[in-house]
């Protein structure tokens, strides 16, 4: 079941065409959007003139090569590995998501555009893999890790506009599983039934990016390469410099340190790290 | 003015929800960012600046240490057992930059077991004294220490 392209059955009904056209029409929601809503929020502007802002701050320039290897380090910690996430559950639910759902996107490209008909299992399973990824990483954020549920003591049903992404996301992969669970099952009705919400789930994933978070996958790279660029730079956006508790001149110019510390302050652990926020 | 939060370093983790005294931090409907919902109730009493694991909250600094709104960053590193406070002019100049510790032994651990601690006696519970005093104010060498055994008079804008 899972080796078998679930696009391939649906040709009969509806053409590759269409099923194409449909896929590059979300394409084109989703990069139009994220534009409107960069000029609307003036986002763009405002990350750019806080860099500005930023360079009076400077203590450092930094070179192209410091700036790639930030960017590598953007790369490989805060997006591949959702790096900026304090909480390790919630890192490990957004790395099942956002895997996922890029296995998912890749694979949907591929089985509608490079293999219309037979695919090969791999490319099937991945498309598998990818909705069930997501399914385990957002339920698990839906039901356990928000916020609002776990610490605001929100009622676990109620529905806001910031649910729009985690909802349709859930129900595109949800519905999608469960389209070609019932395809190969020769099940016509439910079959029909499950792909009519997965379209409906996906055009709101990808029709919806003006009202959702969609767009914080192009945004949070960019903030993230910022931070580590003011922290590199000594900009640090006002915040106070990194202390080396060890240092001579640091103790000098802070008593306080070596006479209730000590002149080599030991590791103190994570503090109200070590909890979980849930104290109401 | 009342604690704003930086939405793109903000990562929705609830810790600024969790400590706020006023319960005013609360979790966005829109980005599931935090924001505080009532600025006029804010006491901008810094918790949730300083718990805020990305430094993702500003606040003004107080009139008496701040004047003419200074920008008041401030870190708390509990790794490090310090917080760094950084207050810079409105011209740029940098003000003032302070490092104090806030742990001296790691957290969770020397907790004082008071259930091992001789109850008080009746005189103790009678006396003004709290817990511990004059030993841990060290002020074991007679009296409570006043401006007035010290020689001085209270004058108007110093610092004791």
């Amino acid at each position: 079941m899972f080796a078998s392209n679930p696009f391939a059955a649906l040709t009969e009904t509806i053409s590759a065409e269409m099923i194409q056209g449909y896929v590059i029409l979300m394409a084109i929601l989703v990069v139009g959007m994220t534009i409107y809503d960069m000029i609307h929020k003036k986002s763009a502007k405002y990350f750019f003139a806080k860099a500005k802002q930023a360079e009076a701050n400077r203590v450092r320039e930094l070179g192209a090569g410091d700036k790639i290897g930030i960017a590598v380090k953007v790369a490989t910690v805060d997006v591949a590995t959702a790096g900026e996430f304090c909480n390790p559950m919630r890192r490990i639910s957004h790395m099942l998501m956002m895997w996922g759902f890029i296995l998912f996107i890749v694979s949907t490209v591929a089985l509608t555009f490079a293999y219309t008909g037979e695919a090969p299992a791999i490319v099937a399973q991945l498309w598998h893999l990818g909705a069930i990824m997501v399914m385990v990483g957002g339920y698990w954020f839906w039901f356990f890790i928000r916020v609002d549920v776990s610490a605001e003591a929100v009622s676990l049903f109620r529905i806001v506009q910031a649910d729009l992404f985690i909802l349709s996301l859930l129900g595109t992969t949800t519905f999608g599983l469960l389209w070609s669970i019932m395809q190969s099952k020769g099940d016509a009705m439910w079959t029909t039934i499950f792909l009519a919400l997965f379209i409906i789930s996906a055009t709101f994933l990808f029709g919806g990016v003006l009202w959702s978070k969609f767009a914080h996958m192009f945004f949070k790279p960019a903030a993230a390469f910022n931070k580590r660029v003011i922290k590199a730079d000594g900009s640090r956006e006002n915040l106070p410099e990194d202390f080396d508790l060890t240092s001579s001149e640091i103790q000098k110019r802070y008593p306080d340190i070596p006479e209730y510390m000590g002149t080599n302050p030991s590791y103190m652990g994570l503090g109200i790290k070590r909890e979980k926020p849930k104290h109401y | 003015m009342p604690t704003f939060v930086y939405m793109t370093r903000c990562d929705g983790c609830g810790h600024c929800v969790d400590i706020c005294p006023s319960d005013i931090m609360h979790i966005d409907t829109t980005y599931r960012r935090a924001y505080n919902i009532e600025p006029n109730m804010c006491w901008e009493c810094y918790s949730c600046v300083k718990a805020c694991p990305q430094n993702a909250i500003d606040v003004r600094g107080y009139a008496d240490f701040a004047p003419l709104g200074h920008s008041v960053r401030a870190v708390r590193d509990e790794e490090k057992g310090v917080i760094a406070w950084r207050i810079k002019f409105r011209n740029g100049k940098k003000d003032l930059s302070l490092l104090a510790p806030i742990t001296t032994k790691p957290w969770g651990k020397y907790i004082p077991q008071l259930r091992d601690v001789p109850a008080p006696t009746q005189e103790q519970r009678d006396s003004q004294y709290l817990y511990n005093e004059p030993k841990y104010i060290r002020m074991d060498d007679g009296g409570i220490h006043t401006l007035e055994t010290n020689g001085l008079k209270i004058v108007e804008g110093v610092q004791y």
